[in-house]
């Protein structure tokens, strides 16, 4: 990434190629999330292929209200990135550090009712292994450990996506950023809408499965 | 990247659009549509996507460049998952049987214990 | 590693004393080891890879060393596990994946396309540090017991039953292929938005073309790897069912995640090789190269073809017969724009004015035997045919023909291509054909005799074989001795030729391209002033070549 200062660096010739070259380097990043996730959602779709009806079962026990109200929560926070983005557009630094703000609340909001939901989980022994709720077929546990592993490397990006957007937040208040260089906001809130997507996959296929019956 | 200024009042709308649609699959799923469940669940879920991605994400004003970026990363998921389903999804087919020799949700026999 | 406070290169003080990337940026250690010049960093990945063959090429030795008789009398055969997959991932991962890419690449490339640097310098040095930790990683699970799965890691072995350092080895690839990725994605960039001024696509040297397809798959594929080795450790910490057949997991889902990414791995391997080539042929035939387009297109078309046919390693696994029918076709089709190069390189060769020299020896050298080793997959792309030479010699000579007698050569040709503009100094030219020579006859002596015991029934992976065997083990066991004796001597005369080898000129070989439009070894900032191109690539005349020997 260029530096921080918002000069040009040396490899580059002109400010709009470096922050062209920003944004291109932070989609192919992207798509190796994609491929990093995708392996997981491969599983879950592999498994839930030759389970249905035990994923199904397994579903039953997600907690429906938490998931919802996370999803509401990180599409809101997309918003307070984009207008983050928006507001650094404008040269407006002061709402650029609230929007940033907004958004971080927004994202450790969600982290919190996660660990709440865990906890819940964990409390119904929803973890795999010997001791694993009873009265499930065997291959729920196949079920809650794909819950577990993408959740958990979901709310992994998030607590990075907190760090990030805090050190933006703090950069803004310094001054480094204006209308003719934000690039370091830029990407990340490629990278913040990223995740986003992520959890809107994460959550039909996890806790909406099976909810009518 | 672009460098178009898009109004907030755009992302106002996608964002109220994102959260009717949540509503929509949230409600969908409390009725029992069989296998159509899934279908609308995710029909819904791609939907938002392509919202994120086009408004908020801004690829709607980006270059071509950065359209084949972003269909890169989601062809290359498709290749995963269609050519290892298609393992899946044949396992069970004999030539000349015309049903499966094995039941859908129950492979192996599930052990009870 | 760089420590002196003066540059390796003495030049005699002159008035108009010139500044090398070696003297400019600082000539302490730090300098090096926090820079982020891509010739600095090229450099650092060459001196990084070269330890770890060297502990591959030990494993290798000691296994040829035990199969020289038919019993396991040398090594136990949990030793043997180890020693095969210790020779496997360390050369994988730690040599043939980074050695053209992040060595050859990473000095070329900004040179290639006129530009000062990489798009990214500082992930660049990031990239090398992920390595070399993964690399550390490695290398304690080497040192402290070893790894028994095979590079392949299979589960439920890998995850269940193994009692060795997998862990450690997993998270040493894990990060490892971090590095790749960030590299991949530097080179992307790089290729796209740094172009001088009038380099258009079409105008790109062809060496280009193919690191940009490697860094594409590199991109797409390593992160599936690496989740898969996550999920597999999970699998060993936890004891969590996803790959576990007891609780309904699938063995072969492990196959199918990890060969998505291993089989464009091959191709990772192998394409920046195939660039190499393409800029040798063209420059020791005086011509330019046949079909450009299609050689540019060849690439672009491995690269993707290389992700529909992960399923051919898998014919075996109880795959469903049908997926195995497309996987095998699939197969068949990703042969063409490899047959296709070599078509075309060939008939770059035809009336072209040869000269024999070292970098073009090795070229010569892969054509064949890649050719060999493609002909050779061919043969395994067969449903029917691979069945029976599956997990045998005959599938280890194959990939032993492209990676080693392909990619490794190729890595060789490049190497003496490049290292006058490396280190401002020629290395000695008949010794290098010498070693070119003792590399390729060595190398057939070795791989060749494991076409035939495989296809007589020689299983891979074991230390102790049918007697009937001996004979092509003991041959394939010498070979290998003169194929390293063909390694060591270009270790020697390079590192001789730093201090004693000739001075070279910007251009000794009187090559096109922009990297040798500028003195060797470059300075820091590789230009002067930002070249502008407006030529198609590769202006040789063969004519104009004859002219000039013959008079």
């Amino acid at each position: 990434m260029a530096e921080a200062h918002g000069a040009l660096a040396e490899q580059f010739e002109e400010l709009p190629q470096q922050q062209e070259a920003s944004m291109l380097g932070m989609w192919t990043f992207l798509a190796t999330e994609i491929l990093f996730f995708g392996g997981l959602f491969m599983s879950y779709i592999a498994y839930r292929s030759i389970y249905s009806q035990a994923f199904a079962e397994a579903s039953k026990h997600t907690i429906v209200l938490f998931g919802t109200i996370n999803t509401a929560i990180l599409l809101t926070s997309s918003l307070t990135m984009v207008l983050a983005v928006h507001s650094i557009q404008e040269n407006n630094v002061k709402w650029t550090i609230r929007h940033l703000l907004l958004t971080i609340s927004l994202a450790c909001a969600f982290l919190v009712l996660k660990g709440f939901e865990y906890r819940q989980d964990l409390h119904e022994n929803l973890w795999p292994g010997p001791h694993f709720k009873t009265g499930l077929p065997p291959q729920a546990q196949i079920f809650w450990f794909l819950y577990w592993a993408m959740t958990g490397l979901h709310a992994l990006h998030v607590t990075v996506g907190i760090a990030v957007l805090s050190v933006m937040a703090f950069l803004a208040g310094r001054g480094k950023f204006s209308a003719t260089y934000y690039n370091p906001i830029d990407v990340t809130a490629l990278y913040w809408h990223f995740v986003d997507i992520v959890w809107i996959f994460l959550y039909p296929l996890l806790y909406l499965i099976n909810r009518s019956s | 990247m672009s460098s178009t200024i898009i109004p907030k009042k755009i992302f106002i709308r996608v964002w109220a659009a994102l959260l009717v649609l949540l509503l929509l699959t949230w409600s969908l799923a409390q009725l029992n549509l069989g296998k159509f469940n899934a279908v609308a669940a995710l029909t819904i879920a791609v939907a938002k996507m392509l919202l994120v991605i086009l408004y908020f994400m801004h690829v709607r004003y980006s270059s071509r460049l950065t359209w084949i970026f972003v269909a890169a990363g989601f062809i290359w998921l498709v290749i995963l998952v269609d050519l290892t389903l298609s393992d899946y999804l044949t396992r069970g087919w004999v030539p000349g049987v015309p049903d499966k020799t094995w039941e859908h949700g129950v492979w192996p026999a599930p052990q009870k214990d | 590693m760089k420590t002196a406070t003066a540059g390796p290169i003495r030049e005699a003080p002159t008035a108009s004393k010139r500044r090398t990337y070696f003297e400019e940026g600082g000539q302490t250690l730090a300098s090096w080891l926090l820079t982020t010049d891509h010739k600095r960093i090229g450099l650092l990945y060459l001196f990084s890879i070269l330890f770890y063959f060297a502990i591959a090429a030990v494993a290798a030795a000691l296994m040829r060393l035990e199969l020289i008789t038919p019993s396991g009398d040398m090594v136990t055969s949990d030793s043997y596990n180890k020693l095969f997959t210790i020779h496997g991932t360390l050369m994988v991962w730690f040599f043939l994946i980074p050695s053209i890419p992040a060595v050859l690449g990473n000095f070329v490339i900004p040179m290639m396309l006129g530009a000062r640097d990489v798009a990214f310098p500082k992930l660049n040095l990031l990239s090398w540090y992920l390595f070399n930790l993964g690399g550390l990683l490695a290398t304690y699970a080497v040192a402290f017991g070893g790894v028994d799965t095979g590079w392949t890691f299979y589960t439920p072995y890998s995850s269940t039953y193994s009692n060795s350092h997998v862990i450690t080895m997993a998270a040493g690839i894990f990060i490892a292929g971090f590095g790749t990725i960030l590299t991949g994605l530097n080179f992307i960039i790089t290729i796209h938005k740094l172009r001088a001024p009038g380099l258009t696509w079409f105008r790109l040297p062809l060496f280009i073309w193919s690191l940009y397809a490697t860094s594409v798959i590199m991109v797409l594929a390593t992160p599936v790897l690496a989740i898969t080795l996550a999920l597999m450790a999970l699998e060993r910490i936890w004891g969590v069912g996803v790959f576990d057949p007891k609780l309904g997991g699938d063995p072969v889902l492990f196959q199918h995640l990890f060969w998505f990414y291993s089989h464009p791995a091959v191709y990772i391997m192998i394409l920046p090789g195939m660039g190499v080539i393409s800029e040798v042929v063209t420059c020791f035939s005086r011509k330019p190269i046949f079909g450009y387009h299609f050689v540019g297109g060849a690439s672009v078309a491995i690269a993707i073809l290389g992700f529909l046919v992960w399923g051919h390693h898998m014919f075996v696994s109880s795959q469903s017969i049908y997926a195995g029918l497309v996987f095998s076709l699939l197969s068949y089709l990703v042969a063409v724009p490899s047959a296709i190069k070599v078509f075309n390189w060939t008939m770059t060769l035809y009336r072209g004015s040869i000269s024999l020299a070292t970098p073009m020896l090795y070229a010569l050298g892969f054509i064949g035997l890649f050719t060999i080793g493609g002909l050779t997959g061919l043969f395994l792309a067969a449903l029917g045919l691979d069945v029976h030479v599956t997990d045998t010699y005959f599938i280890v000579a194959h990939f032993h023909y492209i990676m080693v007698g392909g990619m490794v050569t190729a890595f060789m040709g490049g190497l003496h291509y490049w290292w006058p503009k490396i280190t401002g100094r020629l290395y000695p030219e008949k010794l290098g054909q010498l070693a070119a020579l003792i590399m390729y006859i060595g190398f057939n002596l070795t791989f060749f005799p494991q076409f035939v015991v495989g296809y007589l029934g020689m299983p891979r992976r074991y230390h102790a074989y049918a007697p009937e065997f001996q004979i092509y083990n003991v041959l394939s066991s010498a070979g290998a001795s003169i194929l390293g004796a063909g390694y060591l001597l270009p270790l020697i005369y390079f590192i001789w030729s730093i201090k004693h080898g000739k001075k070279a000129p910007p251009n000794p070989w009187n090559a096109t391209g922009l990297e040798w439009q500028t003195p060797s070894p470059p300075p820091k900032h590789n230009f002067e002033h930002v070249p502008v191109v407006d030529q198609a690539p590769y202006q040789y005349s063969p004519e104009a070549a004859e002219e000039m020997v013959h008079g």
